[in-house]
């Protein structure tokens, strides 16, 4: 069962990817959306077996590469972790498979989109099951590939092309790093098997090795460089300038990929080597700040944005952050569960927006929206329920998960608790405002769209809304049936040792946090509320004056902190001016110059080597080889006949 | 061995063949006809032939196999084979690439196409010769003599610049093969015999050692070719005919790393370790430099070599950490290699037999109206950046986790190439094959014919098999891999208390 839910997307993706053209359209929708939902409906199957029964598995598949002492296999390895991370990412993909159907119907390339679609799924249910570090890293080039692939799926479009490649490319920085933690990892334990590094983990933590020269801890440094790889993968603070970009794929993909799935497999990884960091300090520590940077960064951005998936984009970059400085302080399981919940309402968020979008001709600048409550209802419906999920309404998902996280924080003595628990409450004020200011911008008051643009719009199909009222059903409720489970009373039978804690369980402690704390993110989002109705619905010349009383500060956000522009400068440029440094003055005219053309000139005058340089002239190159050749025969023959 | 006479069959099959076109007669439409399927037939009959060595190979012992001795010039050459699990994959590699080969030329050579296959036929002999000699004057006459028909072959059938770039592979191997030359003698003279085996187990001394690794150093740098001895590869490459550049990609590069691995760290194995510091330098150097320049190239080909120069810096950098993971890494990225850069450079041959241009910039939307070669091309490309899942994978981060083990630094600077490796290849594909299709020219380009089909499918299965499942080919690596690293030490060893001897002598 546990190989077909992994494998029933790659059958999907062989098909669709192969026989695409052949078959059509709708059987390549058919056999993709079939197989991921039957692995959906499997892995809900497994969800009770495993993180309800106490069971787990380790299945081996097949042998990958052996080469002396380094072994590793494609194999699996099924615990709680694993199964939650498996439902949601077969339950989100199927959802978007069949949302699709709808969002793509007019496009020409659908066998490709949906091939594309579950070969992500697959790579992703690797990652989610590897029981080594390699596996794990070919799901995690696996999913960079399929999102460079969908990020690009409108190749037509230069900046689809240059956003995929920036994806892949800044992803590849985070491998880097990830990289690295691998080789060190195989040189201080001599495996790569999760399971036997966390039992070997104790006896190496506190000790010192060697790393570019200069003596380290050794498990801070390994889960430091793991952590690279997280932060590219999951955009956090300095390597996440591609996923607002990713935007220029289609609202599904967003919607998948770079909200539910692929973006938490950093926090993914880090809650998996638990048992690594927990005797890291300083690399929890540095999870809990980064965390907290990006939780922070990336509302102030989203404050300013126009383009309705910009918004959500820099919603995700912030609410990875809040995993992420969950994970610093040891609450791996809040982190999980903010990351189960945040796949529901960010899910429906994006394929909402993708309904907006589809509703308004693929309009994206939500300054040519507004008023469209009354035109499309049930979309608006779904984004009410997916906002007040994501700013943390109580009863919602987002109150329980998001709400536990901020407390753990503040119960936490760790390194950085404090930096994250303000900047999570600060953060928290600023959610609340942008979303509202979405909804508000996007559905309420007078209209700016285009007058015909307007009048057509409408509800998207059934096979687009189905999805949005089951992500909004999990939006509301996973919060009230599953935050026991997670992050509740039965958590320890429930997480049965897939996640690791040295000392004391700081979630116990964050049920006990003064009331005050627990009343915080309420007043928080309670205040952005308030004030994106103040700006937003009472005053809407406001926000525009204070854009231009504040003109230095609201371009700064605008254009995302100067990222792109920084980098450009310091690394995209120099790269191509040194590379092309190197090839004509390098190359050409110091190797080439001193070398051979030198030698040449040397040999032959300028006039003659022109005459002489004609064709028929490498003969004589042969000729002169061939000669060589045989006066050695002949020299070792005449030695032989001398002896 | 009863089955010793393959490695012969292996050799003589495509001379024989090369005897048979060469008698063809006829009206000139009739002999071109029937030298392409003489020469399509004569490889894959030798690819069977190569096949069945792989499958008939022991890989349980590092002892050569299939050994055939013969006397031959006088007794100073003696016609002397046999392979062992470094060398035999080689073999199969050249096999697998010729029939490719030649089915690459089938329409894009018109002019002298008898003399054409007939210089691609001598060049398998010599290039399996090269893989099975267990002879060193064998060695060195295959190993220069493969060099003729591949200057004919960019000389004859070459681009507009074709001359310069023969030119320049000339001057460089003629350096290289003049001081190995030298090399060859001197061991001969001083170990009395020319068997490799027999001068395997030699111990040579120690100070002559540098010298003869140095000048073996020469040759093999030029041949992979490594920094700053490199620069002859992307001419020779943009002038040659597109499967002069397969062989010069797939196997003639491999005859640097296979020589290192014969001769340099088993013969020699004091002077590689005082000189791996060389190596690593210049590896590294070669992995970045040539990565950056790469992502400054205007021509196709051009970016395909200087990633080949990359590539090349990682099996240098493995082969000389001298562990497990590295040398066994090395020889599974020099083998993927041949069939990547192989593969590149036929998806570079496709659009330039429709367009006669290599310039990037004439290209781009390519996947409008040539969907299929998108995706092949898109396959070899992620093979090149090296994506778990493809061959390029395992033989770089086996490489990387060998370079670990030596140095964290190697490891650090050589997984850079991981990043630029991805930047140059995604921003070729990009400018190439995606955007929109706006250049009158292309807009009647037609995609892969059934014949470009049939020579990248099979390209495609051993990327994605090298890559999935590489065990068939680790697995007959390692016997003899162990050994060469066994022997290795105990000479390392060896050495040691002597060093200690002359220390403590020279204290009193």
């Amino acid at each position: 069962m546990y190989k077909a839910i992994v494998f029933l997307p790659l059958m999907g993706f062989l098909i669709a990817g192969l026989f695409g053209r052949a078959i059509g359209t709708r059987a390549s929708q058919v056999v993709t959306t079939g197989s991921v939902l039957l692995s959906a409906l499997l892995s809900i199957v497994a969800f009770f077996d495993v993180a309800l029964g106490g069971n787990t598995y380790s299945i081996a598949v097949m042998q990958w590469v052996q080469s002396g002492d380094l072994v590793f296999d494609w194999a699996l390895k099924i615990d709680t972790l694993t199964v939650v991370m498996l439902v949601v990412v077969t339950l989100v993909s199927g959802l978007v498979h069949v949302y699709s159907i709808g969002y793509m119907s007019h496009d020409p390339h659908n066998p490709r989109f949906f091939a594309y679609l579950s070969l992500f799924t697959f790579s992703m249910l690797m990652l989610v099951t590897a029981d080594n570090f390699l596996q794990m890293f070919f799901g995690w080039e696996g999913v960079g590939l399929t999102s460079y692939l969908l990020i690009g799926f409108w190749y037509k479009r230069p900046a689809a092309n240059a956003a995929a490649i920036k994806a892949f490319i800044v992803n590849r920085i985070g491998d880097f790093g990830f990289a690295l933690g691998l080789f060190a990892t195989f040189m201080v334990f001599g495996t790569v098997h999760l399971d036997t590094i966390f039992a070997a983990v104790p006896d190496v933590a506190g000790s010192s090795f060697l790393f570019l020269g200069y003596s380290f801890d050794v498990m801070n440094t390994i889960c430091l460089l793991l952590f690279v790889g997280a932060m590219g993968k999951s955009a956090q603070f300095g390597l996440h300038t591609w996923l607002p970009d990713a935007m220029e794929g289609p609202t599904p993909v967003s919607a998948l990929i770079h909200a539910a799935t692929m973006v938490t497999a950093g926090v993914f990884l880090v809650a998996r080597c638990s048992p690594m960091f927990e005797y890291a300090p300083v690399a929890l520590a540095a999870v809990a700040i980064v965390g907290g940077v990006t939780a922070i960064f990336a509302a102030t951005v989203g404050l300013v944005q126009n383009d309705i998936k910009r918004v959500i984009a820099y919603s995700t970059c912030s609410q990875l952050g809040y995993m992420f400085f969950a994970l610093g302080v040891s609450a791996y399981g809040a982190a999980i569960f903010h990351l189960f919940t945040h796949a529901f309402f960010k899910a429906l968020l994006f394929l909402g927006a993708g309904a907006v979008i589809h509703a308004m001709s693929d309009e994206q600048d939500m300054r040519k929206m507004g008023g469209l409550r009354k035109m499309i209802p049930g979309t608006y419906i779904m984004m009410v329920i997916g906002t007040i999920a994501l700013t943390g309404f109580p009863g919602t998902a987002g109150f329980f998960s998001k709400d536990m996280v901020i407390e753990t924080a503040y119960a936490s003595t760790a390194t950085g608790s404090e930096f994250a628990f303000v900047m999570g409450i600060f953060a928290a004020l600023m959610t609340s405002f942008y979303s509202w200011r979405l909804m508000f911008m996007t559905f309420h008051g007078h209209t700016r769209a285009d007058e015909a643009v307007f009048r057509k719009a409408h509800d998207a199909p059934a096979s687009m809304m189905i999805p949005l009222a089951v992500l909004a059903t999990g939006a509301l409720l996973a919060g009230v049936f599953f935050s026991d489970l997670f992050i509740g009373e039965g958590r320890d039978g429930f997480w049965n040792g897939s996640l690791f804690i040295l000392g004391d369980d700081i979630i116990d402690a964050a049920h006990h946090v003064p009331f005050v704390v627990k009343l915080l993110p309420f007043i928080a989002m309670l205040t952005g509320f308030l004030l994106a109705y103040q700006f937003y619905i009472r005053r809407p010349a406001m926000p525009g004056a204070l854009a231009k009383r504040f003109s230095g500060l609201y371009a700064f956000l605008l254009n995302k902190w100067y990222f792109d522009e920084l980098y450009d400068f310091l690394f995209v440029r120099p790269a191509f001016r040194i590379g092309r440094f190197l090839w004509k003055r390098g190359d050409g005219r110091i190797i080439d110059g001193f070398g051979p053309d030198g030698i040449s000139a040397l040999v032959l005058s300028v006039a003659r080597r022109a005459r002489a340089l004609q064709s028929g002239y490498v003969y004589h190159y042969a000729f002169a080889m061939l000669v060589g050749v045989v006066l050695l025969v002949t020299y070792l023959l005449a030695m032989s006949g001398g002896a | 061995m009863s089955e010793s006479w393959i490695l012969t069959a292996l050799l003589v099959l495509p001379l024989g063949m090369a005897f048979l076109i060469l008698i063809i007669r006829g009206d000139e439409e009739t002999v071109n006809k029937n030298a392409r399927h003489a020469a399509l037939w004569g490889t894959l009959f030798n690819l069977g032939t190569s096949l069945l060595l792989w499958a008939k190979f022991d890989p349980t012992t590092a002892d050569f196999q299939f050994v055939q001795k013969l006397e031959w010039i006088g007794d100073v050459v003696p016609y002397h084979l046999g392979v062992d699990g470094i060398s035999v994959l080689f073999i199969v590699l050249t096999a697998f690439l010729m029939p490719i080969c030649i089915l690459a030329s089938w329409n894009s050579i018109q002019v002298r196409v008898k003399e054409y296959m007939i210089a691609f036929l001598v060049l398998e002999t010599t290039m399996i010769g090269v893989f099975a000699s267990l002879d060193l004057f064998l060695f060195y006459l295959f190993f220069e003599g493969g060099l003729i028909p591949m200057f004919l072959i960019i000389g004859i059938w070459g681009g507009a610049n074709r001359v310069y770039a023969s030119f320049k592979f000339f001057l460089y191997t003629l350096l290289g093969s003049v001081f190995m030359l030298l090399a060859v003698l001197y061991m001969y003279f001083a170990a009395g015999t020319s068997d490799i085996t027999l001068l395997l187990q030699y111990d040579f001394d120690p100070g002559a050692q540098k010298w003869l690794w140095l000048a073996f150093l020469a040759s093999f740098a030029v041949k992979m070719p490594m920094w700053p001895v490199h620069t002859w590869l992307p001419d020779a490459h943009v002038e040659a005919p597109t499967a002069g550049s397969v062989i010069l990609a797939g196997v003639l590069l491999k005859m640097g790393g296979y020589g290192f691995l014969r001769f340099s760290i088993p013969m020699f194995p004091l002077a590689s370790q005082e000189f791996a510091w060389l190596i690593f330098a210049l590896s590294l150097i070669a992995i970045v430099y040539t990565s950056l320049v790469a992502l400054a190239q205007e021509d196709m080909k051009k970016l395909i070599a200087y990633s080949s120069i990359a590539h090349m810096g990682f099996v240098t950098l493995g082969l000389f950490v001298l562990n497990t993971q590295g040398v066994e890494g090395a020889i599974f990225q020099m083998l993927s290699h041949g069939i990547i850069a192989a593969a590149l450079f036929l998806i570079v041959g496709v659009v330039y037999d429709r367009l006669h241009s290599r310039e990037i910039s004439r290209y781009g939307g390519l996947v409008h109206i040539m969907p299929r070669y998108a995706v092949f091309f898109m396959v070899f490309t992620l093979a090149s950046v090296g994506l778990p899942g493809t061959s390029g994978f395992v033989g770089e981060i086996l490489v990387l986790f060998g370079a670990y083990k030596a140095s964290s630094l190697l490891a650090f600077v050589a997984a850079t190439g991981l990043v630029l490796g991805a930047a140059y290849m995604l921003y070729l594909y990009r400018r190439v094959i995606y955007g929109d299709l706006e250049k009158e020219d292309l807009k009647d380009m037609l995609d892969l014919s059934p014949r470009e089909m049939a020579i990248f499918v099979p390209l495609v299965a051993v990327v994605l098999w090298m890559g999935i499942y590489p065990a068939p080919v680790l697995d007959v690596l390692h016997v003899s891999v162990d050994n060469l690293l066994a022997n290795y030490n105990a000479a390392i060893a060896a050495s040691e208390p002597v060093v200690e001897a002359v220390a403590a002598g020279g204290a009193h």
